[in-house]
C-alpha cells in the first residue's frame, strides 16, 4: 500500500544521490513542487529522465542536480530555450552534464517496455535520422518474421519516478485526468514512486475507465496543492502560459536565475 | 482593391491552404498549428488534427503555447496516452500529413533541430527531435512551413534529426513501410517541392510581390525554379480576418494568465 508522507519526507526518504529518477507530466501535470524539494534538499549526481525536460528540469539542472539528462525535446514549448539545460551542455554550468537523447516515440516506447517488464522497446523508428550516430543506446534488429529492420531501445526503469495527479483517495488510490502522459507507464516501470496529489478525497469519483493507479503500485503519496504550477491541473488550474515566457528572461542569466532559485526554492518549504 | 498582408500572413494563410477536410494531420508547435487551425476554421472545417500529446480530434479556440495546453484536451474528441499515440495512432498508420516546423531545412528537405556546429560541442543546442523523426517517416506525407533566410536554407544541414530524403536524397528508396515524406515546403516567399527524380526542393510558385533574386538570396544553396513557374494566389479578407482574429485571441489568452512567483 502506498504509505503517506509529507513531501520532504518523501524526497528524503526515497530519492538518493546517484539515482535515475524520471519526473514525467506531457506539459500537463508536471511535478514542480518536488522538483523544488529534491533542489532544497541539494540531491547531487541524479541521472534525470523526461521526454521533455521544460522549466522543471532546468531548474534542477541550474542548481547543480544533474549529471546525466536523457531527453527527447529540451526546450520551452512555444517560447525558446532551456537556457539552464543548455548553460550545463555549451559551458558546463553549474558541472558538466552528460546527455543522451531520442525522439519522443522512442522514450514513450521505453517506458511502455519498461512498465512491461521488458528490457527493450521496439519501434519503427529512427530511419535516416543521425540520433543513433550519437546515442549509442538506439539499435536496429531485424524483425524475426517479415526481416523488416526495426529500431531498438532499451526499456526505461528508473530507480524512482515522480508524477503529479488530481487526487488521491484515503487508501492511496490514484485519479490521473486529462492529457495522462507517460504517468502510469513510469510509475509502473521506476522501482519506486513518488506521487504528489492536489488533494486527498473520500472519493476519487473515477468513471469505470479512469487512468487509475491502485495503491499498491505506489510507493509514496504527498499532498502538495498547485503543486504542478506553472504547469497545470486539469479541473485545477491553467497553465501559466505567461511564466513560461518570462522564464526566458530568467533563466538566461546564471546570477537572475540563482536569484530566482533562491527566493522561490530555498527560501520556500514544502507545502 | 488589393489587401495589404504580410510575409507572415502570406505563408500562414498558404501553409493551411494545404490542408483539405479529409486530412488527418499531426500538428508540430508553433507555425504549423497556426496553419492547421486557420485552415479548420476556414475552408477545412472537418480537418482532424491531433497533437502529440495524445489530443485527438482537437479544436482549440486559441492557439496552444504548448503542445500540451489545456485548451487542446478540452476541445479535442478524446485524449489518449502518448505511448498509445505514437503507437497505434501515428505508428498504426492513421495519419495522413505531418505537419512540420523546423530551425534548419537542407536541399534534400531535411530536418535539424537539433544543434548548430558539432554534436559534442555544439555551437547552438536547440531542443532536439520529439516527435517529428517518427511523424516524418510514419505519416503518409509530410508539409513542412518554416521562414526563409540563409540561416535555415542550408545546403546540408548540420544534423539531420528528421529524414527528408536524406544526404543523397535516396534515403526512403527500399525503406518498407515509410511514408512519401515532404511533398512540400511553404515558406514567407515561396512554395517548393521535392524534384520527382532527385527529391532536390524546387521552388514552384513565388507568393506575390517576391522575385526569384529574393529566394536565391534567402536560399543557401543554388536554388532552382520550376519552367512552370506560378504566383501563389494572395490571401482572402476572409482569411486574412480569421488569422487575425485568432492571433489577437492567442495573444490576449497567454497575457492574461496569473504570472509572478510560483
Amino acid at each position: 500500500m502506498a504509505e503517506f508522507l509529507p513531501l520532504k519526507e518523501a524526497v528524503s526518504k526515497y530519492i538518493n544521490n546517484g539515482d535515475t529518477v524520471a519526473m514525467e507530466g506531457f506539459t500537463h501535470l508536471i511535478p514542480f513542487a518536488a522538483g523544488h524539494e529534491i533542489i532544497r534538499q541539494e540531491k547531487r549526481d541524479l541521472t534525470l529522465i523526461r521526454m521533455t525536460p521544460d522549466l522543471v528540469y532546468d531548474q534542477m539542472i541550474g542548481a547543480g542536480c544533474a549529471k546525466k539528462l536523457i531527453f527527447s525535446w529540451g526546450g520551452n514549448p512555444g517560447v525558446g530555450s532551456l537556457h539552464r539545460l543548455r548553460d550545463a551542455v555549451e559551458k558546463g554550468w553549474p558541472n558538466k552534464l552528460e546527455i543522451l537523447e531520442h525522439s519522443h516515440a522512442a522514450m514513450a516506447n521505453a517506458y511502455e517496455a519498461g512498465a512491461a517488464g521488458l528490457p527493450l522497446a521496439v519501434l519503427r523508428g529512427y530511419v535516416g535520422s543521425d540520433l543513433p550516430k550519437v546515442n549509442d543506446q538506439i539499435k536496429f534488429i531485424e524483425c524475426p518474421f517479415t526481416g523488416e529492420r526495426l529500431a531498438a531501445i532499451p526499456s526505461i526503469r528508473p530507480d524512482v519516478a515522480v508524477i503529479h495527479a488530481q487526487r488521491a483517495d484515503r487508501k492511496g488510490n490514484v485519479l490521473i485526468e486529462g492529457i495522462v502522459g507517460i504517468q502510469k507507464e513510469v510509475v509502473l516501470a521506476a522501482r519506486r514512486s513518488i506521487v504528489t496529489v492536489e488533494e486527498i478525497v473520500d472519493d476519487l469519483g473515477a468513471s469505470v475507465n479512469a487512468c487509475v493507479l491502485p495503491s499498491w503500485a505506489i510507493t509514496a503519496i504527498a499532498e502538495a496543492p498547485q503543486g504542478a504550477k506553472p504547469s497545470y491541473a486539469l479541473g485545477y488550474y491553467d497553465r501559466d502560459n505567461a511564466f513560461y515566457k518570462d522564464w526566458d528572461g530568467i533563466a538566461r542569466d546564471r546570477e537572475t536565475f540563482q536569484e530566482w532559485l533562491k527566493e522561490n526554492v530555498f527560501e520556500k518549504g514544502a507545502a | 482593391m488589393s489587401l495589404e498582408f504580410t510575409a507572415s500572413e502570406m505563408m500562414s494563410v498558404t501553409a493551411a491552404r494545404a490542408l483539405t477536410n479529409d486530412m488527418t494531420c499531426f500538428v508540430g508547435i508553433g507555425l504549423p498549428s497556426e496553419a492547421a487551425n486557420l485552415a479548420r476554421l476556414t475552408h477545412a472545417p472537418d480537418v482532424t488534427l491531433i497533437y502529440e500529446s495524445g489530443t485527438l480530434q482537437t479544436k482549440p479556440d486559441v492557439l496552444p503555447l504548448s503542445i500540451g495546453d489545456g485548451e487542446l484536451c478540452e476541445s479535442a474528441l478524446t485524449t489518449v496516452s502518448v505511448p498509445e499515440m505514437f503507437r497505434y495512432w501515428l505508428q498504426g498508420g492513421h495519419i495522413s500529413v505531418g505537419f512540420l516546423g523546423t530551425a534548419q531545412i537542407d536541399r534534400y528537405a531535411n530536418l535539424n533541430t537539433t544543434l548548430i556546429g558539432d554534436y559534442r560541442e555544439p555551437r547552438i543546442r536547440l531542443p532536439g527531435g520529439g516527435g517529428a523523426p517518427e511523424i516524418a517517416t510514419n505519416a503518409k506525407e509530410v508539409f513542412i512551413t518554416v521562414k526563409h533566410s540563409r540561416r535555415t536554407f542550408v545546403k546540408d544541414v548540420d544534423f539531420v534529426t528528421t529524414v527528408g530524403f536524406g544526404r543523397d536524397g535516396k534515403a526512403r528508396d527500399k525503406v518498407p513501410n515509410i511514408g512519401r515524406g515532404p511533398t512540400v515546403v511553404i515558406t514567407d516567399l515561396c512554395i517548393l517541392k521535392p524534384d520527382p527524380e532527385t527529391k532536390e526542393l524546387v521552388v514552384t510558385s513565388l507568393h506575390p510581390n517576391v522575385t526569384r533574386q529574393d529566394v536565391i538570396e534567402a536560399t543557401g544553396w543554388e536554388i532552382r525554379f520550376a519552367d512552370q513557374l506560378e504566383t501563389t494566389p494572395a490571401p482572402t479578407a476572409e482569411e486574412l480576418e480569421v488569422l487575425r482574429d485568432l492571433k489577437a485571441r492567442t495573444n490576449a489568452h497567454h497575457a492574461s494568465t496569473q504570472s509572478g512567483q510560483q
